[in-house]
């Protein structure tokens, strides 16, 4: 098990070196003075200069980076240039509200698409199993932002029942929570119901029967303990589209979190907080990545318990 | 070689489609979206970009069968010329980055080694960026635009592909059939040709659909943020981005723009199950 | 009459849906087991026994099978008759496991991966004897210790992947005896075992049967395991029954003529005691009478101090421990010979054949190839493509080994094309030639792999074997996965070929009666080192190695008459060929016993 996390970690230190790599090359791919991108479109002559003094560009280009990621490191990503504030404090005014709202989707998603996905294996070719399916699919090839707005005409400018965006309360989070899960529960009970369907068919299942188990005590200590393993993979991976599809929800519904702060960041060309968002987006990636392949591990004795 | 007098395994594979008919019914909506995308500038009533100021945020009506919007352009022939580019954007990166992607897990199952570990790491980067954020990280970085969208889209499908074909090679690489071939003395090229590429390819297909669809979903977002096709340009996405400050007042301008991503993506959704299913492939 | 004794199978039909309808796969069976006794259900691929079985617990309803017509009449323990057929799934549920339990073919998948050995057995104890898990637990290790897995208390919290193929069916029997079923149905429990597990698995059952009083309903194909333990046999053929009879009758004096085909076919181990060449099996056409095919001629193929290990890495990348797969092996080969190289799964023998071919790297060591260096060959040049040519393997799954997207012409054309040696429509015309040669219709060439059976898929890869005239051929299990007629057949087409061809045979076997019909000579590997070499009639006749006696005395041998009722086989386990990086096994020259048969005096695994 140690031996198994320890190459998981050491995998994934270099992919996070690669991304700060890519992150700490940005400003210095873009066409154009990096110092006067960092310090922004409106910045006077000196603010160019401090910037081009933190940059380090005059230095050795090994230099720049050790000193680029030795700041990170201490959480230093430099100023914003629309702002003026540091990079971490704009983000961290961010960061609360895209936490709950990725967790409250992630949660809903998991527990619907895991118990709709093992409903249909049951049910396999029925009519359950086939609504199941086609609710997937639509779920799958329902765009999130499209979604969005017609929560918002219903719920909202129609019945009024729910406000129309912002961050304020419980009420708030329900619309964009549930548009974010949508295609995680989709992609999840179609992954759950086709692992299921497999494991269901497994000679051990048939074992499980031939000793006269009840089918609940088949199918949930059998037949799902086993189908779930790989589900718990597909999951951590199912993280990336939540926090890539966050960016798209959180405009739609005027949600202040990070998404949103990238997309605005995006506009303004305010290029610290683009980086530093892509490094630390990334960063929380892998390392929720690294924990599912933990439970993976703790799942699956296969992996735990080779030396 | 005597031509095969047998069903063959492509004979095989249509007799077993055929019966698929709600994929079918998806490959003939693609058939049509795409044909009407093709030849919109004769099909499209109006012109997409000509203004009627007499005639703003009207409802669908006989004259206008999708209604207009807030300039009183007609929203049918803006969602018929905007199929162009969302189509495009869709069908040109998936297929891109797919054969990006094929190639690369061709190279990397087979040679093992540092070739492979190189190749795998760099998937593993580009697996490192949550969903979107790589296209978006790629837009940022050239700027928006319909071109660089289908770039970005691109790179984002590279790894899911190479990845794939990465595993049915090492698998293929493993079949007895493969081993008999190098045993033999076959050429490593005619190996990969003959033996290893007809074997990955089902797959590939059967993601290719799906993935044209999770493409054009990508595009649209991106457009729809802000960050690909620009205002007077029709996208979908960018027409949807458009249609959201008449929430409630002119529902739509939402809904048919929002419709078509819908049952474009849902079509290749629909249509790559189908071809799973008559393919016997097992994907993710 | 007033119902069976145990179970009474009427009249039972069994089918499953095919692409028009239905298929019926069991038509008509009648069926009867009593208390205390061992009923074999005999059969070859295809033939319905299996499907049976499970119609019987009614498993089968959790398939696409459904029960067309018959009775399945039972006699449970209050001594009520009960008709399984029509009994419903709650009901089912509480017989499988306390009246009728179930042991299945693959050891490896039949248990729950992420479940402890002990949890399993337990969960059947609490479901229908009602105890606590505490109590359940205690008694699945009387249970392992039962059925003779050693350190039962530890084994208890083991998963399936941690302990041996042979300990993993132990351990189903286990389960099956957790709830004391009156009727117990095995379904090939020893077919995916090795020989020697086999033997001790078997006697198990038999020992555990003799105690309990259990009925015992034993599906196999295999007719030494037959007469080994049953009292009574019924054969089946595409889902009909054709003889049922007690054991010593239907080996003496079968009914059906299928059955006197079946049992022709069944290779018996030391029917050819008292003859030292090669035999093909008495089967129409083949011309029988012993083959002298061996010349005096150079070696063909000499292997000297051949090593192949295989590196187990740590997630640092630090060799971790090292498989020995073969180690210091030399062996040589005439024109015209076939060595047979024998041994349990695991113990190098395909790993030396495969090495040969250079499909695995070898360690170090020399392979000459009609005294050239085949490990010297620069890969892809003139020299390194006659090496290729004159080698060809023929491999153990006949569908496997065919590319499915190809035809079986193009198959057998790829190597003719891979070495030039023809052009053009003369490729056609030598394929349809080689069809010829193993037996297939020529318009077989435009067939692809699933339309033929397996008897065929494996002349195809004979064919494509015999493509590049080789001068020898490694036949890796090529028959293991065939049924015995079929079995019966491709080893005559091997040794007609031989005799047409004067080809030189490295022949990969587990299966000693099949070896004895084929073999000039006999190579026994053990642990990746050979412990024994020699002529067949010697090796087979007068055994020196310890490892050669233990193997050929755990061969089952098809006839009731000779049935050993107490042979002595031990429990223990062959040592795993994985060591240390540092710890290097034990490797010495082998000692002269006789004429050409020379066998290892140092200790091997802890045998000598």
């Amino acid at each position: 098990m140690l031996a198994f996390f320890l190459k998981r970690l050491l995998g994934a230190l270099p992919v996070l070196f690669a991304v700060s790599l890519f992150v700490f090359g940005f400003v210095r791919l873009l066409p154009g003075d990096p110092a006067r991108l960092v310090a922004g479109a409106d910045a006077t002559e000196q603010e160019v200069a401090s910037a081009r003094e933190a940059l380090g560009l005059d230095r050795p280009i090994w230099d720049q980076y050790l000193r680029y990621a030795g700041a990170s490191l201490r959480g230093d990503f430099g100023t914003s240039s629309r702002t003026h504030e540091p990079v971490i404090e704009v983000i961290g005014a961010r960061f609360l509200p895209t936490l709950w709202l990725t967790l409250a989707a992630m949660g809903w998603a998991t527990l619907t698409g895991g118990l709709l996905g093992v409903w249909a294996g049951v049910k396999r070719g029925r009519w359950q199993d086939q609504a199941a399916m086609l609710a997937a699919i639509g779920g799958l090839s329902f765009p999130g932002f499209w979604l969005g707005l017609l929560l918002i005409d219903l719920f909202s400018v129609h019945l009024g029942w729910l406000p129309t965006g912002g961050y304020d309360g419980w009420r708030s989070l329900i619309m964009p929570s549930f548009t974010l899960g949508v295609g995680v529960a989709a992609v999840l009970a179609r992954f759950t119901r086709s692992a299921f369907v497999d494991v269901a068919g497994e000679d051990f299942v048939r074992t499980a029967r031939s000793k006269g188990l009840t089918e609940r005590r088949v199918i949930w200590r059998h037949a799902a303990r086993n189908a779930l393993i790989p589900v718990v993979t597909l999951t951590g991976l199912e993280f990336g589209t939540l926090l890539g599809g966050a960016i798209v929800v959180e405009t739609v519904f005027a949600w202040p979190g990070l998404g949103r702060l990238l997309v605005d960041s995006i506009a303004f060309r305010d290029y610290p907080v683009i980086q530093a968002l892509i490094l630390l987006l990334c960063a929380e990636f892998v390392l929720i990545n690294l924990v599912v392949d933990i439970l993976y591990g703790v799942l699956n004795p296969a992996i735990r318990l080779r030396p | 070689m005597t031509a095969p007098a047998i069903r063959s395994p492509a004979r095989e594979f249509w007799r077993r489609f055929r019966r698929r008919h709600t994929a079918l019914l998806a490959a003939a909506v693609i058939v049509l979206i795409v044909l009407a995308a093709v030849f919109a500038p004769y099909i499209a009533p109006y012109d997409p970009a000509a203004a009627d100021y007499d005639a703003l945020l009207q409802g669908p009506t006989l004259a206008h069968l999708a209604g207009t919007d807030s300039y009183g352009r007609d929203i049918f022939s803006r969602i018929l010329w905007g199929g162009r580019v969302s189509l495009a954007v869709g069908l040109i990166s998936a297929l891109a980055g797919g054969f990006v992607g094929t190639m690369m897990g061709l190279v990397s199952g087979w040679s093992g080694g540092w070739v492979d570990a190189v190749l795998m790491r760099l998937c593993d980067v580009l697996f490192a960026f949550p969903g979107l954020l790589l296209a978006i990280a790629v837009v940022a970085l050239l700027g928006p635009g319909v071109g660089n969208v289908i770039w970005a889209v691109a790179v984002f499908s590279v790894p899911v592909f190479a990845r794939l074909v990465r595993g049915s090679t090492l698998v293929l690489k493993q079949a007895q059939y493969v081993q008999a071939a190098r045993s033999i003395g076959v050429s490593r090229f005619k190996l990969i040709l003959y033996h290893i590429l007809p074997g990955a390819l089902p797959a590939v297909i059967v993601y290719m659909s799906l993935r044209i669809g999770s493409a054009i979903l990508v595009g649209a977002a991106l457009s729809f943020i802000g960050l690909g096709a620009q205002p007077p340009s029709s996208e979908w996405g960018a027409m949807l981005a458009d249609g959201r400050s008449y929430l409630g007042v002119a529902d739509h301008l939402t809904l048919f723009p929002g419709l078509a991503i819908f049952v474009v993506v849902l079509s290749f959704n629909v249509l790559g199950d189908g071809l799973r299913d008559a393919l016997n492939q097992k994907l993710q | 009459m007033n119902g069976p004794d145990l179970l009474d199978v009427q009249d039972l039909s069994l089918s499953f849906p095919a692409e028009r309808g239905r298929t019926t796969v069991v038509h008509g069976l009648r069926l009867t087991v009593r208390p205390g006794e061992t009923v074999a259900l005999v059969g070859e691929s295809g033939s319905g026994k299996s499907v049976a079985s499970l119609a019987i617990t009614r498993l089968l309803d959790y398939g696409p099978g459904r029960i067309d017509a018959g009775r399945i009449l039972y006699r449970d323990r209050d001594g009520k008759v009960r008709d399984l057929a029509q009994e419903d799934a709650e009901t089912m549920r509480r017989l499988r496991g306390p009246e009728i339990a179930m042991v299945f073919q693959q050891p490896m998948s039949s248990l729950n991966p992420v479940m402890r050995i002990g949890d399993q057995i337990a969960e059947a104890i609490v479901e229908h004897r009602h105890l606590d898990r505490t109590a359940a637990l205690a008694e699945a290790r009387r249970l392992l210790e039962r059925v003779r897995i050693p350190d039962a208390a530890r084994q208890l919290r083991a998963f399936p992947f941690e302990i041996s193929g042979g300990m993993r069916q132990r351990a189903m029997i286990a389960i099956a005896l957790a709830s004391r079923p009156r009727l117990l149905i095995a379904d090939e429990p020893t077919t995916a075992l090795d020989v020697t597990v086999q033997a001790q698995v078997l006697r198990l059952l038999r020992e555990l049967q003799r105690d309990l009083g259990t009925g015992l309903l034993f599906i196999t194909h295999d007719m030494g395991v037959v007469a080994e333990l049953a009292d009574r046999v019924v054969v089946m053929r595409g889902g009909e029954r054709l003889e049922d009879g007690a054991v010593g009758a239907v080996f003496s004096a079968p009914s059906h003529p299928y059955t006197r085909e079946l049992l022709a076919a069944v290779p018996v181990l030391g029917s050819l005691d008292g003859e030292a060449l090669p035999m093909p099996f008495p089967e129409p056409p083949a011309p029988t009478g012993p083959q002298d095919t061996v010349t005096s001629a150079s070696p063909v193929l000499e292997v000297q101090d051949l090593v192949t290990r295989f590196d187990i890495r740590n997630a640092l990348g630090r060799v971790r421990a090292r498989v020995h797969a073969v180690e210091r092996v030399s062996l040589a080969i005439r024109p015209g010979e076939t060595l047979a190289l024998v041994g349990e799964s695991g113990c190098g023998k395909s790993t030396l054949g495969r090495s040969i071919v250079r499909l695995e790297e070898p360690s170090s060591g020399r392979i000459l190839f009609r005294g050239e260096d085949v490990l010297a060959a620069v890969p892809n040049t003139v020299a390194d493509g006659a090496l290729r040519r004159g080698i060809q393997y023929v491999f153990q799954d006949p569908f496997s080994a065919l590319d499915p997207r190809l035809t079986a012409g193009f198959s057998v054309a790829e190597p003719i094309r891979t070495h030039g040696l023809l052009k053009g429509p003369a490729i056609t015309r030598r394929v349809e030639e080689l069809f010829e040669l193993v037996g297939l219709p020529r318009e077989f060439v435009s067939r692809y792999p699933h339309e033929l059976s397996g008897g065929q898929c494996q002349r195809v890869g004979i064919a494509r074997a015999l493509a590049s005239e080789p001068a020898l051929i490694i036949a890796d299990e090529a028959v293991a996965a065939l049924d015995v007629s079929i079995r019966a057949q491709i080893v005559n087409l091997l040794m007609s070929l031989q005799r047409k061809l004067g080809l030189a045979c490295l022949f990969i076997s587990h299966d000693m009666a099949v070896v004895e019909r084929i073999s000039h000579r006999v190579a026994v590997m053990y642990l990746g080192q050979l412990v024994e070499i020699g002529p067949r009639q010697a090796v087979l006749a007068s055994p020196q190695h310890a490892y050669t006696r233990r193997l050929l005395s755990a061969v089952p041998v098809p006839d009731p008459s000779r049935r050993r009722d107490e042979v002595a086989i031990d429990d223990t386990e062959v040592p795993s060929p994985l060591r240390a990086p540092d710890d290097l096994p034990e490797v010495a020259p082998l000692v002269q016993v006789g004429p050409d048969h020379y066998v290892a005096r140092h200790r091997v695994g802890g045998l000598y």
